[in-house]
């Protein structure tokens, strides 16, 4: 098993650059969050050339609409949801300084070329492992978009979340080396 | 004739609403803790402990397991001698989804298709209803998240595929998932009746037990030998590799038309959640 390696957010480009695809790692800082429709508002904004909620330079995004945040607690359950769907937006956002995206699932080529080409990354956490991972976050502030209730876009402050390097600035791709090692004739 | 008033409907559907997506049944757990026990990937066996863990911790800290509440699918089984007073059934069970979604902090996922404006209580509910007989009403609700629904497939297959085109389509539907169904998964297999039939089938084999066989020996045997090749493809938990892949693979039949050989599969991440209860 790979060593768990703590990881500050937001991270110098060299820090990210040497992440490699397997690592394990423990990551603690800052964190935005946005999934489908918050994406489509950012696009709009980078076109419009307005400023964004939230800076994208070196930063880190997590795709996740967290469940309702019950009384006496930080946040609700926050899990990742599928990458894939946000494909279309993903090679603007790194374009524009994005450097780590945590979600869950495989990408397309197009956006795995894209991490290498702006040298970020792609982290995994574990897609409905949710209730766990609401404890790795010690804040929670709603920056934008409130009207998009789960998609509301959230600033979290998040402790050691456990997440895998899937993708790394190299290119290398989990998704598909994982699978091949362990793949057999049927 | 039994009475039932569908106020009790509506409690029932917004406490199992409630428990299914915080308590995940013990046969799911099961197969969780074999998977853990059989996999050899070490990031396979990490993400499976992270699995159980946080069923542990869902409970404890009463939050649900998964952030995605899901689109809430009711079965209803309506005795034949039973009178539902007191108000409109389909009314009632929407009362319920919205009751259970707001007191129990569940993640309102529901809006419309096209203008894409969020309903905002998560109703209305997905509500498939049989009429049984008796005289008691069994209500099943069944939470399912997007991430296993949006890479579930239905296909009408030619008679002249056969048994070895219907492997290949589930096999094709589980390997273009990829991690995107948040694998370990449960996989439904509906084979026969129509195009809507077959899709049903599929989500009715999720309610089985988990893990469970069909009673007809030829189909459980096609459900082993899938399981087995769906574990083949090495895409492991998460799609980053492993041996478990399929906790289990569950087929419904139905006859068929002679032309026809419909096939859906929904696929059902490792959250297979569902709640029953018998009024």
């Amino acid at each position: 098993m790979p060593k768990l390696k703590a990881f500050r957010t937001p991270a110098c480009p060299e820090e990210v650059a040497a992440l490699v695809s397997g690592d394990l790692i423990h990551l603690s800082g800052v964190v935005y969050t946005a999934r489908d429709a918050a994406h489509l508002r950012l696009m709009e904004q980078l076109e419009a050339e307005q400023p964004l909620p939230f800076p994208l330079l070196n930063q880190t995004l997590f795709y996740v609409g967290p469940s309702p945040t019950p009384p006496g607690k930080i946040i609700g359950a926050c899990g990742p949801t599928t990458g894939r769907r946000m494909d279309v937006y993903t090679p603007s956002l790194l374009a524009n300084g994005l450097k780590m995206i945590i979600g869950k699932g495989p990408r397309s080529p197009e956006v795995v070329a894209a991490f290498r080409r702006y040298q970020a990354a792609y982290l995994v956490a574990i897609g409905g492992a949710a209730a766990l991972m609401a404890q790795c976050v010690k804040k929670a502030q709603l920056l934008a978009y409130p009207e998009l209730g789960p998609e509301a876009v959230y600033r979290l402050e998040v402790e050691k979340m456990p997440l895998i390097v899937a993708i790394d600035a190299q290119g290398r791709n989990l998704f598909e080396l994982g699978p091949e090692e362990y793949a057999e004739e049927g | 004739m039994r009475e039932l008033n569908v106020d009790q409907v509506t409690a029932a559907v917004a406490q199992l609403s409630i428990e299914a997506c915080r308590y995940l049944g013990e046969d799911v757990r099961a197969l969780l803790e074999q998977a853990r026990a059989e996999e050899k990937s070490a990031f396979g066996c990490f993400i499976l402990e992270q699995i159980l863990k946080n069923l542990e911790v869902a409970a404890k800290e009463q939050l649900p397991i998964c952030q995605d509440t899901g689109m809430t699918v009711v079965f209803l089984e309506v005795g034949q001698d039973l009178h539902l007073t007191g108000g409109d059934l389909t009314m009632a069970v929407n009362e319920g989804v919205r009751r259970g979604y707001q007191e129990g902090y569940l993640r309102k996922s529901v809006l419309t298709p096209l203008s894409r404006i969020n309903t905002n209580d998560n109703t209305p509910a997905v509500i498939h209803t049989k009429i049984v007989p008796g005289d008691r009403l069994k209500i099943t609700v069944a939470p399912k998240g997007a991430g296993s629904e949006n890479m579930s497939r239905v296909k009408m297959l030619q008679p002249a595929d056969g048994i070895a085109g219907v492997k290949q389509f589930v096999l094709e539907t589980v390997t273009a998932a990829g991690g995107c169904a948040c694998p370990p998964l449960i996989v439904g297999v509906g084979i026969g009746g129509t195009m809507e039939k077959a899709a049903l089938l599929a989500k009715e084999a999720l309610l089985r037990p988990a893990g469970s066989s069909h009673s007809d020996p030829a189909v459980a045997n096609l459900e082993k030998e899938l399981r087995v090749l769906i574990n083949k493809t090495g895409l492991g938990p998460q799609g980053l590799g492993g041996k478990v892949t399929a906790l289990a693979v569950h087929i419904q039949t139905y006859p068929t038309h002679i032309a026809a050989l419909p096939v859906a599969v929904n696929l059902q991440c490792h959250v297979a959640r569902h709640r029953s209860l018998l009024l």
